[in-house]
């Protein structure tokens, strides 16, 4: 049901695996979490945290960023992170 | 085929056998138990063979049916009143699913105060549900309607769970000669259940996921518009069995008695059809113009049928075996709803509640409320 172009099958079975990640829940967002790169320590509280697992690694750099497609703006991170290095915005669209 | 003298129970056991089960999740209940210890009989004989899944709840056997069916494979339970109550949640789930699959009810009222004799109250509270209905007035029917219940509600325009509605005691306890069908007439009427989907590692597919409010009216209308469909697939499976067996039900959705000239008809369901009938033939004898529609099919409800058969009368009276309490017989709302463009007088009567004994008297005191023009309906005790 992730697509705009729906296709409504008897009973609601969805006929493909994998569906769910094309449900963007990055739209119920009020508030968006900013992660701060200068102050990131690089600890991956963040990371544990996310109860969506939107927090992404670079495996190059070992930065973190945010997924917006997914992250549905619940805080944790801002509240959880050592050294404030992520700061909530209100969300605009 | 063989004619044995049988209970409603057991020969609902036996069509359900003849319908190759292949999962029957079950939890007994007074007076469906019969069913369910047949059946298990059966499997323990060696004479069928099928999973039988005895669970701690009807709550548990209606949710086992979700499993079974969704994996493929044809279902059968039985169930009654608070049963029927207790599996309240899974059944919207079944049907919103589109899962196919047979539950016979053996009708009886629901608490309080406790009372296990036979009364509508049970399958008609469930009857926005997206079941069909098909309520039954012998034993004879009880076994045909299970067969023809799998060919409906299996059918690719269908896919909606179906209940058998009998009656319990008056009917599920009482012995009558039953023709019983051969199991290769029945595999040549009812061939193998071949969902449209269901659960395989091969090729996944998810099941009951969450519908948001762009959807959820979408998926309601396609039930509205199987259930519907439901109205010729019934008529068709009655014609079929005709055709197969010998024995049909009226068109399938309604049954006349002696209507072609009545001036005043009653309408209702189950055994209390038999003794109108009776009630109908004595008054016939003293020459006064009396008939019976019998609802089949209370989901879907025949509407246009209905209008059809009453179109002549000049009063209909409805007799509901539960009532919507601070409202009136369901039945009756119904009826009177068909009809509302014919120009009929119509009642409505509640009766039979718990058990109470519906009489050929009864009848006779309906007629004649009907024959003196009376405008209201009233409890018959």
């Amino acid at each position: 049901m992730a697509e705009k172009k729906q296709e409504f099958t008897p009973g609601a079975v969805i006929t493909e695996p994998g569906s769910s990640r094309k449900y963007k829940t990055g739209d119920w967002r009020v508030f968006r979490p900013v992660i701060l790169q200068d102050k990131c320590i690089k600890c991956s509280i963040c990371w544990q945290v996310c109860p969506d697992a939107a927090i992404r690694v670079d495996e190059k750099t070992g930065s973190y960023s945010v997924d917006y497609d997914y992250c549905k703006g619940c805080l944790m991170c801002v509240k959880q992170c050592p050294v404030k290095a992520i700061i909530q915005e209100v969300e605009v669209k | 085929m063989t004619k044995m003298v049988v209970e409603a129970s057991h020969a609902i056991a036996l069509g359900a056998k003849l319908c190759r089960p292949e999962v029957i999740p079950m939890y007994p209940i007074t007076p469906q138990t019969h069913v369910v210890e047949d059946l298990a009989q059966m499997i323990n004989d060696g004479e069928l063979n099928a999973a039988m899944i005895d669970l701690e709840s009807e709550h548990s056997a209606a949710s086992a049916m979700i499993g079974a069916v969704a994996a493929g494979s044809r279902c059968f339970t039985a169930t009654s009143s608070q049963g029927l109550a207790l599996m309240f949640e899974m059944l919207p789930i079944i049907s919103g699913m589109r899962l196919p699959g047979v539950m016979a009810v053996a009708n009886r009222a629901l608490s309080a105060p406790i009372n296990i004799w036979n009364d509508h109250s049970d399958a008609v509270s469930a009857r926005d549900q997206g079941w069909i209905q098909l309520w039954v007035e012998s034993s004879q029917e009880a076994i045909d309607t299970v067969i023809q219940g799998f060919k409906i509600s299996e059918d690719r325009n269908v896919q909606m769970p179906l209940m058998v509605c009998f009656d319990g005691f008056t009917l599920s306890h009482v012995f009558e000669p039953v023709d019983i069908p051969d199991q290769k007439q029945v595999d040549g009427f009812l061939p193998k259940f071949s969902p449209v989907f269901r659960l395989d590692t091969e090729n996944p597919l998810t099941f009951g996921p969450i519908s948001f409010p762009d959807s959820f009216m979408h998926f309601k209308k396609q039930q509205q518009e199987a259930m519907l469909n439901g109205l010729d697939v019934i008529k068709k499976a009655n014609l079929d069995f005709k055709k197969a067996f010998g024995r049909g039900y009226g068109d399938g959705l309604i049954d006349l008695y002696r209507m072609d000239d009545a001036e005043y008809a009653v309408m209702g369901m189950g055994t209390l059809c038999g003794t109108a009938r009776v009630a109908i033939d004595k008054l016939r004898a003293q020459g006064k113009k009396v008939g019976l529609v019998r609802l089949r099919s209370l989901r879907p409800f025949p509407a246009k049928e209905i209008q059809e058969a009453v179109k002549n009368l000049n009063a209909l009276a409805v007799i509901d075996r539960h009532i919507s309490l601070g409202q009136e017989g369901p039945l009756f709302t119904d009826a009177r709803s068909a009809i509302y463009c014919n120009d009929i007088s119509i009642n409505g009567y509640i009766a039979g509640l718990g058990g109470r004994d519906i009489t050929v008297k009864l009848f006779e005191r309906v007629f004649k409320d009907l024959e003196e023009g009376k405008q209201k309906g009233a409890w018959l005790f």
